[in-house]
């Protein structure tokens, strides 16, 4: 025993005298911010990403390996707006790391940048999984995600504050590459205006507001609550007076009531990256709205 | 091994003077220099700032970029920023939640948990023991029959200041009685993976030790747990962790405490009475597979703890035991979800294995022979258990309890006193248990449940229980550890 306690020493002793690491670490919680970041930040960042496209952000566990993550980050990069309320928390307050508990430069929410649609006037949880705060699924609209980028370089040049002129420069080039980029989806997706649509959750929010597509229903009766068969009857029967071109489903959707759906109201089921990651074709940032506004289109002709 | 102790207090100290000596050397130097820089930094980056949306503005956007934070007050973060230099510079986002501004603004998080269940029990619930070890009065054997109201947990939390975390978890049992589960506070501000925690709290010790009530798998602890902990071991006094700055998950623990709690007692003594080392490692194999191991270790001392028994007449006496209790154990858990995906599938396994030795004293009869002999005991246990989630918000689960009382030396057995039947809970045995549940969790914050038991845990016959259970939750949206 008195051999482990002299190793538990010994590696402490150790670890008091590591040398700072040159990279700036930053824990990602969402694939999309965790692109961005590395969009802004270069060879400079070190970015992990906590969440894959193919998880629901909502229900994460809190694993060791995102705390061991969180204990060496100089940088958080959170949705914020209550996202990840199941498990954020759990990681930053078992990281030993005061750097980035909220309250601190070395904690950024993405939702913090942008205005929040939906943001309800009263909540109860009757009312299912609802987020006080508003939709916090902001990243589907590109200007948020240029809005956010703006606060991220910001934030990556106070916080290294040697290599700022290379977050700005990048970030500028970023600004720059991303204004053309909408200029383009925009002019493509033209057609995509008014349009009727299902979703499964309330996540296509921002995509829906930006794009001008009109959401008919949705297939969660209420959010984060699955539908019952008795509830699907009537939105075909709803959805029968007004027939929607499409049903969109995220990658980490489950299928089969979008499917069910589907055969019913004669409307195809169109599958969207979500976040980098959920095609092939989402590799980054442009990559996914590239994907998902080539995948509506598609569902269009 | 009672040398360990020293050490262990150093241990304990040195986990909480490095953080300290760190950050105060060379603190007059290094921290002009660091003003310094900061100011530099600060500088750059409001010009940055401003030269940001200046490009925004010119760009003319339709993008609503948000109100920054100059422009609305900072909400009702449960953090406030610690003080900067440029307070104006948007620099922190403040914590979600709260938001609303007056008197509630500081409000601590607030969350009830109501639990109650229906229990079918084959055999009278008065006669429940775990053969083989020594009662400890708590949470042991699976309640009354019929209709029960189970704890109803209140928790208040917030943050304290940008120090500090503050945590009450009070229970309020069927009887009326409060009881505080845990009351701590937590550091927020250490750096280099250390985390202070003080007060009253559960033991970092094994896996399920932490985990509150509600967040359990079955409807009770495993059998290990109830005979070692009486459910769960709390410690009143202080816990340091540690965490190493590797991608791997490796944490060291230790802890003092008071040693009121089985299998302590309040000793009427300076210092340390228990003291607890833990370490937890754990990572991830591939997108789809999590894992964490670890290993506890808690040393105690008992001071005349009483225990109710019978004598080989059947006469009610009162003994007590006076001695060390050295306990260490095992633990282990998997977690597997395709690609990481737990709404729809998730596989859970987990065992613990604990085994306790106890040498000194055991006293027959207080308060009439009053004999007192040497004892020694080495008392093992394990549990390994399945919960598999086969479509979203259904799970089953399936759990095995095995128990090893081992012949403990009596001296006044041994000696001719007293025949052994005079001490009949500690009777060698060997109990076990087979438990199957199923749960549905309507949504994150309801859960109902059916458990299933087949309890060998008396020295005769069986007991089978069959349990009805609900837990809800109402208030804020909890965390829960891994």
């Amino acid at each position: 025993m008195t051999r482990l306690i002299r190793s538990a020493l010994a590696l402490l002793l150790l670890a008091a005298t590591l040398p700072a690491h040159a990279a700036l670490k930053v824990l990602a919680t969402t694939p999309e911010w965790g692109a961005l970041t590395n969009e802004l930040g270069g060879d400079k960042v070190n970015v992990y990403i906590a969440t894959s496209a193919f998880q629901d952000v909502h229900r994460i566990d809190a694993k060791p390996s995102l705390v061991a993550r969180a204990r060496s980050a100089d940088l958080v990069v959170a949705t914020g707006a209550e996202l990840e309320i199941g498990w954020l928390p759990v990681l930053l307050q078992e990281s030993g790391n005061g750097k980035i508990q909220p309250g601190n430069p070395g904690y950024f929410e993405a939702a913090s940048q942008v205005k929040l649609l939906e943001v309800p006037s009263s909540v109860d949880r009757s009312m299912g999984d609802i987020h006080p705060l508003g939709n916090p699924h902001v990243h589907l609209d590109p200007h948020n995600v240029a809005a956010v980028a703006a606060g991220l370089t910001t934030r990556l040049a106070m916080l290294d504050s040697a290599n700022a002129a290379y977050y700005q420069s990048r970030g500028a080039d970023f600004q720059q590459r991303w204004r053309d980029a909408i200029a383009r989806w925009e002019s493509q997706a033209a057609p995509l205006k008014g349009v009727g649509i299902v979703v499964i959750h309330k996540d296509q929010v921002y995509l829906c507001h930006w794009l001008g597509l009109k959401e008919l229903a949705a297939i969660e009766p209420k959010p984060g609550v699955p539908p019952s068969a008795g509830y699907l009857g009537e939105l075909v029967t709803k959805l029968g007076a007004m027939p929607p071109r499409m049903i969109l489903r995220n990658a980490y959707n489950d299928s089969k009531a979008a499917d069910w759906l589907s055969e019913r109201v004669h409307a195809p089921v169109v599958l969207l990256p979500y976040t980098v990651g959920g095609t092939p074709e989402a590799k980054d940032l442009f990559g996914l709205f590239d994907d998902t506004v080539k995948r509506l289109l598609g569902a269009m002709k | 091994m009672t040398s360990v102790r020293p050490f262990a207090a150093i241990f304990l100290f040195c986990f909480a003077a490095v953080p300290a000596m760190s950050h105060a050397a060379g603190a007059d130097v290094a921290a002009l220099r660091a003003e310094l820089e900061q100011l530099k930094s600060d500088y750059n980056t409001r010009v940055s700032a401003l030269e940001s949306r200046i490009a925004q503005l010119e760009s003319g956007q339709a993008a609503a970029p948000a109100a920054p934070a100059e422009a609305s007050p900072a909400p009702a973060a449960a953090a406030a920023p610690p003080p900067m230099p440029f307070p104006t510079t948007p620099t922190a986002e403040p914590a979600s939640g709260g938001g609303r501004g007056g008197a509630s603004a500081f409000n601590p998080a607030i969350s009830m948990i109501l639990a109650g269940n229906y229990a079918n029990l084959s055999r009278d619930p008065e006669t429940y023991r775990i053969a083989g070890f020594i009662p400890n009065g708590g949470d042991v054997g699976p309640g009354e029959r019929s209709f029960n109201l189970g704890e109803s947990e209140l928790t208040v939390a917030s943050n304290v200041d940008p120090y500090f975390f503050a945590n009450v978890t009070a229970s309020v049992t069927a009887d009326n009685e409060i009881e505080i589960e845990e009351a701590y506070f937590r550091t927020l501000a250490l750096r280099d993976g250390f985390t202070v925690k003080g007060g009253r709290f559960f033991s970092g010790l094994g896996y399920l030790n932490e985990i509150h009530a509600h967040a359990w798998d079955f409807v009770d602890q495993p059998l290990v747990y109830q005979a070692f902990f009486g459910s769960q071991l709390t410690q009143d006094g202080l816990q340091v962790k540690w965490l190493a700055p590797t991608d791997t998950f490796i944490e060291l623990g230790a802890e003092g405490g008071n040693g009121g709690a089985f299998p302590g007692t309040r000793r009427n003594r300076n210092g340390l009475n228990s003291t607890t080392l833990f370490t937890h490692v754990g990572g991830d194999v591939g997108d789809s597979t999590s894992w964490r191991m670890g290993a506890s270790w808690l040393h105690d001392h008992a001071d005349g703890r009483t225990y109710e028994d019978t004598d080989e007449l059947g006469v009610p006496v009162e003994n007590a035991f006076t001695g060390t209790s050295k306990t260490w154990g095992l633990d282990a858990i998997l977690k597997w979800a395709p690609h990481g995906d737990s709404t729809h599938r998730q596989l859970k396994l987990q065992a613990e294995y604990l085994q306790r030795t106890e040498d000194g004293e055991l006293a027959f009869d207080e308060s009439g022979a009053n004999l007192s002999g040497d004892y020694r005991s080495r008392q093992s246990g394990w549990y390994a258990q399945g919960v598999y989630l086969f479509q979203p918000r259904w799970r089953v689960g399936l759990r095995y309890d095995s128990m090893d009382s081992g012949t403990p030396h009596i001296g006044l057995v041994d000696s001719g006193t007293l025949p052994r039947s005079a001490f009949p809970a500690l009777l060698s045995a060997s109990p076990d248990r087979v438990t199957v549940m199923l749960d549905w969790s309507p949504s994150e914050f309801s859960r109902l449940r059916a458990q299933y038991a087949w309890d060998d845990a008396r020295l005769d016959q069986g007991d089978r229980q069959f349990l009805l259970q609900y837990i809800y939750g109402i208030g804020a949206h909890g965390a829960h550890k891994f």
